[in-house]
């Protein structure tokens, strides 16, 4: 009959109406500066370096490739290399940058950076909070520099993995190190 | 009991006697004016935050809950926002026109206000054809509405316009019709004689309002369907539906000329209520021989709420119509049924002489019979415009 679905929508929100009120768990908002949803491992904002160690600057893995920066779909990273070479976890002589810098409003939060990084030195973080007063929206080396355990921290499987390959690379490296004198002395 | 009853006119009746005799109806005038639009001024605020409120709680979300307690200054900051915003006018614009559509749209709605009996003695004006007044001041605002349409020369605005046009024109008629049982059986088109006529219980405890007849059930029912196009208001609002017409008519108002169509708008639904509790609800009158001792002023304040509670609701519930679906809807389903319903009234009211047993239970079911059989049939024969199911091959 002509108005029965109305009526049974009637009944529906109605019922919305006096459960909300009754039953809590029936409201989805989150409300969020006061209440925060718990983070996500797969969350992706923008992208930052890692670093080993305790100094930032000094444990950087980036070696100033570029190949990021030729990457980046939207071209908001720019690299100047450096013109000193220094010994890498591997004991590699490599570039590192002397520039870094990444134009928060250009980033699309895509990651193409991450997947071409062949240092594993490139990865991204879950901050959203970055309303600020002023446009200090370039983020410089220094800003983007966070340590091994934040990524940890922060995508735990992830990092894990990565570790471990890390450490079976040098572990192998320093295999190598340790079975070239024997050729060469005699 | 008594004295807060009639608190408002004693309270009326002193401020005036402040005043030189030969001002004194000129001076209650103004108070009367001053005191309506304070009063529904503050409702318009007070509806606006809690019908969004009321629509989150029934989509299972809080509504505005940020400013002051509860959110309940909201409509405070709505309004400061409204009056600080820049008043643009489009350069094509007819100015004049652009100018005057808000106030012609508000103007006659607060008209309307001066013929509702909100209490025993308490109708600004007592107009021996109050209702004829009512709805001929209402009729205004389809030309508010088109004024704003056309003087913005946008064509969003002007299809708008021509739909709330179509609209209104339609739902007018029904939302007459239904009206006409009532003033059949209350033999007056004064207001405070209709609520006069609805006073007293039947069988000592029904009261004798007009929603429980059946004639006065279809009637409110329809009255109800044809109020909310009447005012524009969800499912009816497709003159200002904001997906396929950005905002209809108010396209290009913003600001407070803006603020002033939605005043307009709400005012509206709130003088057409109001007209609904009078007509159908008894108006002031108590449900009950034992619930007397309410002033009549709070009686009719609850009745209102409750509606105006049903429209929201309505809102919160149904989607928008088309707009052949909602002409359909009037003249194809409303019309015949306010006509029959119509001629139910008059039955009922001649049958009012029956002197045999059983006579009101069997005019009762003779007249709810009619018109369900009516309703059901309508109902049957009206498609609601949908076209023939198209058969898909592959996007099934």
């Amino acid at each position: 009959m002509l108005g029965r679905g109305i009526l049974r929508g009637l009944i529906e929100t109605g019922r919305n109406f006096c459960g909300s009120y009754y039953d809590p768990a029936r409201l989805t908002t989150v409300q969020y500066p006061e209440e925060k949803l718990p983070p996500q491992e797969n969350a992706r904002t923008l992208p930052f370096l890692v670093y080993d160690g305790q100094d930032p600057l000094a444990g950087l893995r980036c070696t100033a490739c570029t190949i990021c920066e030729q990457e980046c779909p939207a071209h908001c990273i720019r690299i100047v290399k450096d013109t000193v070479k220094k010994p890498d976890y591997l004991g590699k002589m490599q570039f590192h940058p002397k520039v870094f810098d990444i134009d928060a409003m250009v980033c699309m939060s895509c990651g193409v950076c991450v997947e071409v990084c062949p240092f594993d030195s490139i990865k991204m973080d879950r901050v959203f909070e970055l309303a600020q007063d002023r446009r200090a929206l370039v983020l410089h080396k220094m800003n983007l520099a966070k340590s091994n355990q934040y990524y940890r921290e922060i995508h735990p499987t992830e990092a894990a993995a990565v570790d471990a390959a890390r450490d079976e690379e040098q572990r192998k490296a320093r295999a190598k190190k340790a079975a070239a004198p024997a050729i060469l002395t005699p | 009991m008594n004295a807060l009853d009639q608190i408002f006119v004693s309270t009326l009746h002193r401020l005036a006697g402040f005043a030189p005799a030969s001002a004194r109806p000129l001076v209650s005038m103004l108070l009367i004016i001053a005191g309506l639009m304070a009063l529904f001024g503050t409702c318009f605020a007070l509806a606006t935050i809690l019908e969004r409120k009321t629509l989150g709680r029934m989509q299972n979300r809080y509504g505005p809950n940020r400013v002051g307690p509860f959110g309940l200054f909201q409509p405070i900051a709505d309004g400061v926002k409204m009056l600080i915003k820049e008043d643009i006018v489009p350069f094509s614009a007819d100015q004049a026109l652009h100018f005057l559509a808000p106030l012609v749209l508000t103007v006659p709605v607060w008209l309307a206000f001066a013929v509702l009996p909100f209490g025993r003695n308490m109708s600004a004006i007592e107009l021996d054809s109050g209702i004829l007044f009512f709805f001929a001041i209402g009729s205004a605002s389809e030309l508010a509405v088109f004024m704003a349409g056309w003087s913005s020369q946008n064509k969003y605005s002007l299809l708008g316009a021509m739909r709330a046009i179509a609209q209104m024109i339609s739902y007018e008629v029904p939302l007459v019709l239904a009206s006409v049982p009532a003033l059949i059986a209350a033999g007056s088109l004064s207001l405070p004689a209709i609520v006069q006529a609805q006073s007293g219980f039947a069988l000592g405890w029904v009261p004798r309002w007009n929603v429980f007849t059946p004639w006065g059930l279809a009637g409110f029912a329809l009255f109800l369907i044809a109020a909310t196009a009447e005012s524009n208001r969800c499912p009816f609002d497709l003159p200002e539906g904001e997906s396929e017409l950005i905002a209809g008519y108010l396209t290009e108002y913003s600001g407070f000329k803006y603020a002033l169509f939605f005043l307009g708008e709400y005012l509206g639904l709130f003088a057409v209520t109001g007209l609904a509790v009078t007509l159908f609800l008894g108006g002031w009158q108590a449900p009950a021989p034992w619930l007397q001792w309410l002033p009549t002023w709070g009686w009719f304040a609850l009745k209102f709420s409750a509606l105006i509670f049903l429209f929201i609701w309505a809102r919160a519930t149904l989607p928008r119509l088309r707009l052949d679906q909602l002409l359909h809807f009037a003249w194809k389903f409303l019309v015949p049924l306010a006509l029959i319903n119509l001629v139910v009234a008059v039955a009922w009211c001649k049958s009012g002489l029956w002197q045999f047993p059983a006579a009101l239970e069997i005019r009762w079911l003779l007249g709810a019979g009619v018109l369900a059989a009516s309703y059901v049939g309508l109902g049957r024969s009206w498609k609601g415009g949908y076209p023939e199911r198209r058969q898909y091959n592959y996007a099934q």
